[in-house]
C-alpha cells in the first residue's frame, strides 16, 4: 500500500514563533490520519501546508502522489479541505455554495447542479438547499462544508477539527459522515483536540506537540502508552468512600485518585475488569451514583507522554 | 442521511488545474456572479452608488453652485455633473477591497485557493462584478441629474463616457484589490483608500476650473489621472476637446492594470 500523504521535516515559523518544528506525517491510501494535539501545537499550520495554501519553510511533502511546492496545481486537482472554521459563503444558499465549487471545476451547469442535489441529498441537507448558509445550524453548517469540500470527487480529505464546537450527538452525526467517506476509498487526515474522536475514526494516530511529533502509533497501541482507559466511581454514601478505594485498588492494582466531587478514578488495562468491578460492589452492597469507563482525556495524553499537561497558547496561523 | 449515493472517489479527478486563459476568464465569470448574488440579499451595499452619490450632486450643486459658478446653479450642475461622476467612481471602488478582505478574514478564500482554479480567479472576478455597480452608479447620476437640469451636448457622447468611466474604474479598482489584499481589517482598507482618493478626488477639475488653483496645485492636477478621466467625460457630454484627456485617460489605465494587478495577485498569493 502506497501512502496518500506523506510529509518530512516540514518546518514553518511566524516571526518568533515555531509554528512547526520538523513534522513527519505519513497516511496510507485509504485510511484515516488523525492528528492529535491541543490548541498551538501546530496542526492547522500543517494542513494548509499539505493543502498547498501555505509554502513551509523546510521539508518535502507529496500529496496524492504529488509535490505540493513542485505541482501544487496537480495537488489541489485531488483533495478537498474543510477548514477549522466552516469556509463555506454565508450569504449563499446550500445549493448556490456546492454549485459553485462544481462551476469553477468545470463541470456544465447541469452537472454541477446534479451533483449539488447529490451531495445536499447525501448530507440530510436537501430541505436546507434553498436557505442562506448564515441561518444554517451550526452541525449544518459543517455537513455544507464538508460537502462542498467533496464536490470534486477528492482523494484525499483534510478535516480540520470537524467537529470542534459541537455538541455530543452532532459529533456521533459528523464522525458517521466520515466514516462512510473512507469507506468509500479516500484517504482522510483528521486533526482534532479529542482522543476520543481520534479514537473513534482513525486507524493511526499522529501526536504533536509545539510543531513536534511526540508519538505516532494505532489507537490501541496510543492507549496502551497511556494506560488504557479511566474507571471512575462515585459511591452514593460518602462513607463508603474507603470500601470503594481499597476494592478498586486492589482490581486495577492502582492508587485510586480521589476527586473534588467525591469520586474515585483508576487506570484499567484489562477489558474484564468493569464487569468484576460491578459483581464486587454488588457483593459488598454498595451503592453507587455514578459509574463511568472513559478514555484520557487530551491533558492526561500529554500529562503521560510528556510529563506536562497541554499549553493554551492561541493556534498560530 | 438519506441515500446512499457514492460520494467520493468513483470517478479521476474532475479538473486538470493549469488554467489556460478561456479557463481563467470562465472562472471568474462563475466568481463574478457569486459576487453578484451576493450584492443582490443586501441591497443597502448598494448605498455607495446610488444615495450617496445623489446627495454629493445636490449638496454641491445647491450648497456651492451659486458661490462658484456666479449665481447659476444650474450652470454649475452642467460642469459639476461630469466631475463627479469621475470622484464617485474612485470612492465606489473601496467598497471592492473591503469585501475581498472579508471574504479573506472568512476563510472563504481559503477554500478557492484550495481549488484547482487561476489563482487570480477570485480578484478577478469580483472586478468583473463590480461593472454593475459603476453602471447603477452612472446611470443614477444622469438620472437624476437631468431631473435637476443636466443637459448634456451629445446622448452619444453620454453612452461613450459610461464605457470610459467603467472602463476607467475597472483599471483603478485594482488598487482598491491591492489595499485589499495587504492590510488587516475591511476598516483599514476604509482607511486608506480614502486618504487616497480625497486628495484624488478634490486636487482635481472635479468641482472648480483648474485655472483657479495655485500654480504647485496646478501642477498636481495636470498628473492626476482623475483630471484627465473628468476632462474627457467633460468634452463627450458637454463638446469641448478630448482627445489629449482621452488619451491620457486611456494611458493611466493601463499604468493602473500594469502596476496594481500584479501588486494585488502576488499579495494574494503571499497571504497566508
Amino acid at each position: 500500500m502506497t501512502n496518500a500523504i506523506e510529509a518530512e521535516g516540514l518546518t514553518k515559523r511566524f516571526g518568533d514563533t515555531s509554528a512547526l518544528a520538523g513534522v513527519d506525517l505519513a497516511a496510507r491510501e485509504g485510511t484515516v490520519l488523525g492528528v492529535l494535539g491541543p490548541n498551538g501545537a501546530g496542526k492547522t499550520t500543517a494542513v494548509r501546508v499539505l493543502a498547498t495554501l501555505l509554502r513551509p519553510d523546510s521539508g518535502t511533502a507529496r500529496v496524492a502522489g504529488h509535490d505540493v511546492l513542485a505541482d501544487p496545481a496537480a495537488v489541489r486537482a485531488r483533495i478537498g479541505l474543510t477548514g477549522q472554521y466552516a469556509s463555506v459563503d454565508e450569504d449563499l444558499t446550500g445549493t448556490q455554495n456546492l454549485l459553485l465549487i462544481g462551476q469553477l471545476l468545470g463541470l456544465r451547469t447541469g452537472e454541477a447542479r446534479a451533483r449539488a442535489a447529490e451531495l445536499l441529498d447525501w448530507f440530510d441537507l436537501a430541505e436546507a438547499a434553498g436557505r442562506i448558509a448564515k441561518n444554517y445550524s451550526g452541525g449544518m453548517r459543517r455537513r455544507l462544508d464538508l460537502a462542498a469540500s467533496l464536490v470534486g470527487r477528492p482523494s484525499v480529505i483534510f478535516l480540520d477539527e470537524p467537529t470542534t464546537g459541537l455538541d455530543p450527538a452532532k459529533r456521533e452525526e459528523m464522525w458517521e459522515v466520515v466514516r462512510r467517506v473512507v469507506a468509500d476509498g479516500a484517504t482522510v487526515l483528521l486533526t482534532t483536540q479529542y482522543l476520543e474522536e481520534a479514537d473513534a475514526l482513525a486507524d493511526e494516530i499522529t501526536v504533536i506537540d509545539r510543531g513536534r511529533v511526540i508519538a505516532h502509533d494505532t489507537p490501541d497501541g496510543l492507549k496502551h502508552r497511556i494506560g488504557g482507559q479511566r474507571v471512575r466511581i462515585r459511591p452514593a454514601d460518602p462513607a463508603r468512600t474507603d470500601d470503594v478505594r481499597r476494592l478498586l485498588g486492589e482490581l486495577t492494582r492502582t492508587v485510586p485518585e480521589l476527586g473534588p466531587r467525591g469520586e474515585l478514578t483508576s487506570r484499567v488495562d484489562d477489558d474484564s475488569l468493569l464487569p468484576e468491578l460491578v459483581g464486587r460492589l454488588r457483593a459488598g452492597g454498595i451503592p453507587v451514583s455514578e459509574l463511568s469507563l472513559h478514555l484520557p482525556s487530551l491533558d492526561e495524553v500529554f500529562l503521560t507522554l510528556t510529563g506536562r499537561g497541554t499549553d493554551t497558547t492561541e493556534e498560530a496561523a | 442521511m438519506t441515500t446512499t449515493t457514492v460520494p467520493v472517489g468513483r470517478a479521476a479527478p474532475l479538473s486538470t488545474g493549469a488554467p489556460a486563459g478561456s479557463t481563467l476568464w470562465r472562472q471568474a465569470q462563475v466568481l463574478a456572479r457569486r459576487s453578484l448574488i451576493k450584492t443582490w440579499r443586501t441591497p443597502e451595499a448598494l448605498i455607495d452608488v446610488t444615495l450617496q452619490p445623489v446627495i454629493f450632486l445636490a449638496l454641491f450643486t445647491y450648497v456651492f453652485g451659486g458661490a462658484i459658478a456666479g449665481g447659476s446653479q444650474e450652470d454649475y450642475l452642467q460642469f459639476l455633473l461630469p466631475g463627479l461622476l469621475g470622484q464617485t467612481i474612485a470612492m465606489a471602488s473601496v467598497a471592492l477591497g473591503q469585501n475581498l478582505n472579508a471574504d479573506i478574514e472568512k476563510g472563504v478564500f481559503d477554500r478557492f485557493r484550495s481549488l484547482p482554479i487561476g489563482r487570480s480567479a477570485p480578484l478577478i472576478g469580483a472586478v468583473l462584478a463590480d461593472v454593475v455597480r459603476y453602471v447603477i452608479l452612472f446611470v443614477v447620476m444622469i438620472a437624476v441629474g437631468t431631473v435637476m437640469g443636466f443637459d448634456p451636448a451629445s446622448w452619444g457622447g453620454v453612452l461613450a463616457s459610461l464605457l470610459l468611466a467603467v472602463g476607467f474604474a475597472l483599471c483603478f479598482g485594482w488598487i482598491s484589490v491591492y489595499v485589499g489584499m495587504v492590510v488587516r481589517t475591511p476598516g483599514a482598507v476604509q482607511g486608506i483608500m480614502f486618504a487616497l482618493i480625497f486628495p484624488l478626488a478634490f486636487g482635481s477639475n472635479v468641482f472648480v476650473a483648474t485655472e483657479t488653483m495655485p500654480g504647485w496645485l496646478q501642477a498636481f492636477v495636470e498628473v492626476n489621472p482623475i483630471s484627465h478621466l473628468v476632462g474627457a467625460v467633460r468634452g463627450l457630454m458637454m463638446g469641448g476637446p478630448v482627445a489629449g484627456d482621452l488619451g491620457w485617460t486611456l494611458v493611466s489605465m493601463v499604468g493602473l492594470l500594469v502596476v496594481f494587478m500584479p501588486l494585488a495577485v502576488r499579495a494574494y498569493r503571499r497571504r497566508a
